[in-house]
């Protein structure tokens, strides 16, 4: 039928998201790359819960996905707090120079 | 009859003076340890009194030891006529030596008074031990005092302990005995399993009914615990080296009482050996090969303790002799007749070398019947005694064994002539050299005081007479089956000839020609320093059994199994672990993206792991 | 109609994310970023859940990725330099069998049953969300207060002078 969407459509689209949310945390080297990919993932799983709760018929994954959300926001702010303390004192945004607690 | 009061006297001496002794004054040590003995000789008295007719046996039940499942083990203490016997001995005898020691031990250098203490309490509880071993009422408390006996001798042999020979001597004893404790606890593993019980009444009883391989089994067991305790080949190496402690201890233990905790035992146990003739033959045949051996290592000893401790191995061997006759009773009369007379020597000997300030060489003595004459005279009595001069002692004790002997196997009987001729032989020949003659050394020979010769003189008196005096066979007789002893007048002549013949021959050779001895040993060289050398026995020992079982526990189990083996696993494991961590540390590498890529290998395989087994609709 | 829409706006975001993960530059990354939320709006509305389209429009788009962009602008971080291990040949397989085993697990356990329409589901609306998050989600609503109070002073004492 040309005007319904099978649902794992969007399954499958969340799972794709995520794996680039993957692919940039792992193949990137700057940190605020590294962060956005994953705000990325987050989207990716926010997707998920609203198919789900698209298929229950019911409003809980919308309120899973409005929590992810608020503790993403507080997240990204505290991260990026963070990524400016280190930025002040190593004045490089290079992932792999962050490794002091090698071995 | 409060029995236990025999035995608890001097343990009681061996608690006080062991724990005290060091802040008493000498007077006290040796009242506290002399009346505790002499106390019990005393109550032994009264318990002899008390007991009225002598032929039902008293036994006393205390407490009840072990009890578990079949076993019931009480402390039971029995006496009946070989128990009187027994206890005569050792506490009268005892007492006559602790007095002894007295003067013996009264000049040891060393803090303490040189451990005078130390010694009374040995000696103490060596009595304990010994009165428990004869007083038992079942093997396994026979057991408890022989394995104390085994204790105290260590302890004393090795009393001068800042000496390596005293110590290796007390290893020695203590570790030879320990193989003779092994075949006598398997012995009494073998009676439980076979009887139920190790009470003597029990055992007995059933022993005449049962099947004569298990009895002989049993009684093989036995006489190897006892050719430990009483020195017999194979396991007699212990008792010469022995000699390293002082002598009163060679006096009490090693010829009075404790060597002769295995006859006792055997005499004990006459119900199995009867009743298992092959045992008996054995134990004949050990006794009289013995005898003749240390006879003959005794013949050219010249330290004077160690021809006196081959003489006792050589009458133990006596004793074994009797008992394997079936002359339960002649054993047991040789052991109180030997035990005066060998007492008796070893006292001498003591002092003598006391008198000549430790000199123990008989090579350096000579001409001391002039300068310390009691000692001489008690200690003639002990030698005619010994080599069996009627109507002394020693004749009739040696006399009643050999006609058994005769009785049972004639060439036993001609063995042990020949040995007595020998024993007379070298017993005369160390009194030759000690007391005739001309002093060859060079110290300044002095009598020993009153309290070291009174009780030579009871021994002497009770060698020349005890014979008569105390007629054990008689005494015995109505406990042990009587031995058709053959009645022949002949057999007895040529004992006593055979004696006096080694008398006489040793005369010749010692006063009256005294260079035929050295020229005898010359010509027959290679005879001579195989017997001076003990048939080099301890090196071949040392050779086959010592040597292997300390190099194969050094190399094989220590350094083998031990450090490599065992070591080698904990610290394996502890050094893989190590290795392990070494490379899981890796892991920490410190940058955020190898985590990362580690988590998304975990999920990886969770989902495939989800996917085979998680149960998918498929 | 709707499945139009859904192809439209998917490949709007795969393209966007992929653009995310690809650019040298943090302000480009940031603003395909912004596309991929948007997109992603489009696709709750399609799916019936009016109340998180504006909130992911209004919070996530219009406030997070503000505050990116803020960060990397304040840091004047510049085009990535070239250097460093790369952990290409680990990852790779590894992601490319990621997708496919949850692809695979996806179209196994969701069978071609269950159809998405416009309007499928009107339970999204501000009313039904109000509702749930004072009652039934009351507890994790309050908590999620307490986060966001905690994050600000965390932000706060992080990010700021050290006094003299």
């Amino acid at each position: 039928m040309m005007s319904a969407v099978p649902i794992s459509w969007f399954l499958t689209l969340s799972a794709i998201l995520f794996a680039l949310g993957v692919a940039g945390f792992l193949f990137r080297r700057n940190i605020i790359t590294v962060f956005m990919s994953i705000e990325l993932m987050l989207n990716a799983v926010n997707l998920s819960f609203v198919t789900f709760s698209y298929q229950h018929k019911e409003v809980a994954g919308h309120l899973f996905t409005f929590f992810v959300m608020v503790v993403a926001a507080a997240e990204a702010a505290v991260g990026l707090a963070i990524i400016l303390t280190v930025f002040k004192g190593r004045s490089t945004l290079n992932i792999d120079d962050v490794n002091s607690m090698k071995n | 009859m409060q029995l236990w009061l025999i035995p608890t006297l001097p343990l009681a001496g061996f608690l006080i003076n062991g724990i005290f002794g060091r802040r008493f004054p000498k007077s006290l040590v040796t009242t506290v340890a002399i009346s505790s003995v002499v106390l019990s000789f005393l109550w032994v008295l009264h318990t002899i009194n008390a007991m009225g007719d002598l032929n039902t046996p008293r036994a006393e039940h205390y407490f009840t030891w072990i009890q578990s499942g079949a076993i019931n083990i009480g402390c039971d203490f029995l006496v009946d006529r070989l128990t009187i016997v027994m206890l005569l001995v050792v506490t009268g005898i005892g007492s006559l030596i602790h007095i002894y020691s007295i003067g013996y031990m009264a000049h040891e250098h060393g803090p303490n008074f040189g451990g005078y203490y130390r010694f009374f309490a040995y000696l103490n509880l060596f009595m304990f031990f010994m009165l428990v071993l004869v007083l038992g009422a079942s093997f396994l408390l026979l057991f408890v005092g022989w394995e104390g006996v085994g204790l105290c001798s260590y302890l004393l042999i090795g009393f001068y302990f800042d000496k390596k020979v005293a110590t290796d001597a007390g290893n020695k004893a203590f570790i030879v005995n320990r193989i003779g404790d092994f075949g006598f606890s398997l012995a009494m593993f073998y009676i439980f399993k076979n009887f139920g019980s190790l009470d003597f009444d029990k055992v007995f009883h059933q022993a005449a009914s049962a099947p004569e391989w298990v009895l002989t089994t049993i009684g093989l067991l036995l006489m190897v615990g006892a050719c430990g305790k009483s020195a017999q080949i194979p396991l007699y190496v212990w008792l010469p080296d022995a000699m390293a402690g002082p002598t009163p201890v060679s006096a009490l233990i090693h010829a009075a009482t404790m060597v002769t905790a295995g006859v006792y035992m055997t005499a004990r146990s006459w119900v199995i050996f009867t009743h298992a003739p092959g045992a008996m033959d054995v134990i004949a045949i050990i006794g009289i090969a013995t005898a003749f051996m240390a006879a003959t290592i005794g013949l050219a000893q010249n330290d004077i303790k160690k021809v006196f401790a081959y003489s006792t191995v050589s009458q133990l061997g006596y004793m074994f002799v009797g008992i394997g006759s079936g002359a339960f009773s002649a054993g047991i009369y040789h052991l109180v007749t030997h035990a005066f007379f060998k007492a008796l020597l070893f006292l001498g000997a003591g002092s003598v070398i006391h008198a000549l300030s430790g000199e123990q060489d008989i090579r350096n003595m000579g001409g001391l019947r002039k300068k310390i004459p009691i000692t001489f005279w008690t200690m003639v009595c002990a030698w005619v005694a010994i080599s069996g001069v009627p109507p002394f002692s020693g004749f009739f004790s040696k006399d009643a064994i050999l006609l058994a002997a005769y009785g049972h196997s004639p060439a036993i009987y001609w063995i042990g002539v020949v040995t007595a001729g020998m024993t007379a032989f070298y017993v005369s020949r160390a009194m030759f050299m000690t007391f005739f003659g001309s002093y060859r050394g060079t110290a300044h020979p002095h009598e020993s005081p009153a309290v070291m010769w009174v009780p030579l003189a009871v021994l002497a008196a009770l060698s020349l007479v005890g014979g008569w005096l105390f007629p054990i066979p008689a005494f015995l007789k109505a406990m042990f089956p009587a031995v058709e002893g053959a009645e022949n007048p002949m057999l007895m002549y040529i004992s006593v000839f055979a004696g006096l013949a080694g008398i006489a021959l040793a005369y010749l050779m010692y006063v009256l020609k005294p260079g035929m001895a050295d020229s005898l040993a010359e010509t027959l060289k290679a005879p001579y320093n195989l017997i001076y050398n003990k048939y080099f026995v301890d090196e071949i020992y040392s050779a086959t059994v010592v040597r292997p079982l300390v190099g194969g526990s050094r190399i094989v189990l220590w350094k083998g199994v031990d450090a490599g083996l065992i070591d080698g696993i904990v610290n394996g494991v502890g050094a893989r672990c190590r290795d392990v961590g070494s490379v899981l540390r890796l892991l920490q590498s410190g940058s955020i993206r190898s985590y990362a890529t580690w988590v998304l290998f975990g999920s990886v395989a969770l989902l495939l792991a989800m996917g085979l087994y998680g149960g998918l609709p498929r | 109609m709707d499945v139009i829409l859904f192809l439209i706006f998917a490949v709007v975001a795969v393209v966007c994310a992929i653009n995310v993960v690809v650019q040298t530059h943090p302000i480009s990354s940031a603003l395909s970023l912004v596309g991929v939320m948007g997109s992603l709006a489009v696709l709750y509305l399609l799916l019936g859940a009016e109340f998180i389209a504006a909130a992911q429009v209004i919070v996530y788009a219009g406030a997070i990725m503000v505050l990116f962009v803020f960060v990397i602008m304040l840091l004047n971080a510049g085009a990535e330099t070239k250097k460093g291990r790369s952990y290409l040949i680990p990852g790779a397989p590894l992601l490319i069998v990621f997708l496919g085993l949850m692809a695979f697990f996806v179209q196994r356990i969701f069978p071609d049953n269950t159809m998405v329409r416009f309007g499928g589901f009107t339970g999204g609306g501000p009313k039904e969300i109000g509702t749930a998050l004072f009652t039934t989600y009351l507890l994790p609503f309050e908590v999620t207060s307490i986060l966001i109070l905690v994050a600000i002073i965390g932000a706060i004492v992080l990010a700021r002078k050290e006094i003299e």
